[in-house]
This record gives C-alpha cells, structure tokens and sequence, in this order.
C-alpha cells in the first residue's frame, strides 16, 4: 500500500523536482519557464511534473493560463513534520540515553570500588 | 554543561542511510542499553509524554522484537518489530525493521555498531532500504537539513509556506 507520505518522499527523491518545486516556491510557472534552467527537453520536465501532481505536490491552472503550475504546500508540510518528528525522535532518546549511561557507569564504578576493598 | 554530541545523517551506497552519534560510556554498556528491556524502557522514544509501552525482545538469531509506544496525553500508539538477523555482543546487530503504520515502503534492514575508542563509544545505524527511491525520499526531506544539498530552498519554502 502507497501511503500519501510514501508518495510524497518518492515524488521528492529527485534532483529535478526539488528544483522545480524550490522554483515554484517563488511563484507559479509554465513548463517553459521551469524547463529553462535545465538541460532537459520540454517533454522531460513535463514528465517529472506529472509525477509531482500524482503526488499532489503540483496543480496545473487552466489551458488559458498556459497551464501554469502552482505549489501545493499542504503534503510537504506534513512531510516536513513527519520527518522533523523522526530527527527528534532520536535526538530526544539519545539525550536520555546519555543520562542512563552516566547512571550505568557510576553504578559500575561503585561496584568495582566494592569489590577491591 | 557540554552540547549534546551531534547526531549526523548521511546516504551511503545506493540504498542506505546512516546515522551516527557519540556516547561517553564504553561499548558494553552501550550494547545493553539497546538490547535489554528494562534499559530500553528508560530512554528509547521516552519523551513528551511518550513511554515504551511494549518491549519484547527475544535477542537470538531470527529472534523477533516488537515495539510500542504510547502517548500518555493523547490517546496515540505508534508501533514497530522485526527479526534479528545477527547478534555479536556487543558489537552489532542486524534486525529487520517495519513500521505498523509505514512511512516507507516495504521492510528495511537495520543493522546496529559499536565501536570504541578511548571509552567513547560510537553508535551507527545503518538503514538499508528496499530501493534507491525510498532512501532518497527520505534523504531528501528535511530530516537530513543541511546534509543533503540543494535542498535548503525547499526547506525555506516550508517555513514560508506554513507559516
């Protein structure tokens, strides 16, 4: 089963939609405009930004618009939060880690201490 | 008082992550902080009102573990277990690892060091995930911040956005 948080680290393991979306963080752009800085046809960036609207990342305005393509901050956000939850998960624990092996090694020491006397 | 020691994140090979951090105490101790239950209960994921409810661990080789953990001030459980692949006191394990509720596809290896030098003890964890797309994901996100490069606009754009 593909969570929505699977597919929103997929739709971001690439080089190229980091880019784009760092891009349309700045404000919306056409598949020309996005497709300029890189060395990569039209189709190409097209294809990674059909990717990024599977994901729910992207949303494309109408033909008129020339189809422009706008951000979708709510999956990264909750992304984010995911994952800045994972760093303080580990954070958090070594921290009490650190405390109970300070315990372990007094208690270790008083120990040997005891049974040199 | 001393800064916590940092915990660095990087990808390694094709697949994997590694995550690795300092601990003042020899090995040994360290080793049994991370295999015996009633160590585990004292600080694995215990914070913000979070307890290892559940701790089994049948330390052995194909041995299975399983975790859980509650929230105290929300009615939440979070959950995770696998099998033990290898075990070799106190030097490393090698496990199997699914979350209940995944947050990446599929199983992942997780395979647990200890070195020592100077009784300094060094922690890595090395994740081995099921492909090159899944550890990137997750790379890329935020967690690895400053790690992984090119990826500051983007976390610029999180704080902005989410404002």
């Amino acid at each position: 089963m593909e969570t929505s948080l699977d597919a929103t680290f997929a739709a971001l393991a690439d080089p190229t939609r980091r880019t784009i979306l760092a891009r349309l963080a700045a404000g919306d752009a056409t598949v020309m405009e996005l497709a300029r800085p890189f060395a990569m046809s039209q189709p190409a960036i097209s294809k990674h930004i059909k990717v990024l609207e599977r994901a729910g990342l992207v949303t494309r305005g109408p033909e008129a618009h020339r189809r422009s393509c706008r951000i979708v901050a709510k999956p990264l956000a909750e992304a984010n939060a995911f994952l800045e939850s994972y760093r303080r998960f580990w954070e958090q624990s070594f921290k009490r880690l650190d405390a109970l092996l300070a315990d372990m090694t007094t208690e270790r020491e008083r120990t040997a201490g005891r049974s040199r006397r | 008082m001393m800064a916590d020691p940092a915990l660095h994140i990087r990808a390694e090979g094709d697949r994997e992550l590694v995550m690795t951090r300092e601990f003042a105490a020899p090995r040994d101790l360290v080793y049994e902080a991370f295999t015996r239950p009633e160590l585990l209960r004292r600080w694995f994921g215990v914070f913000d009102g979070w307890e290892l409810a559940v701790c089994e661990i049948d330390l052995r080789v194909g041995g299975a573990y399983r975790w859980v953990w509650r929230n105290r001030n929300r009615a939440n459980e979070m959950g995770a277990g696998g099998v033990y692949r290898e075990i070799v006191p106190p030097e490393r394990i090698v496990a199997t690892e699914r979350f209940d509720d995944p947050w990446y596809r599929g199983e992942a290896i997780v395979t647990t060091t200890f070195g020592e030098r100077d009784g300094v003890t060094t922690l890595a964890m090395t994740v081995r995930y099921e492909s090159t797309e899944v550890r990137d994901g997750v790379l890329a996100s935020p967690m690895a911040t400053g790690v992984s490069a090119g990826f500051d606009a983007l976390a610029e754009l999180l704080r902005a956005r989410t404002r």
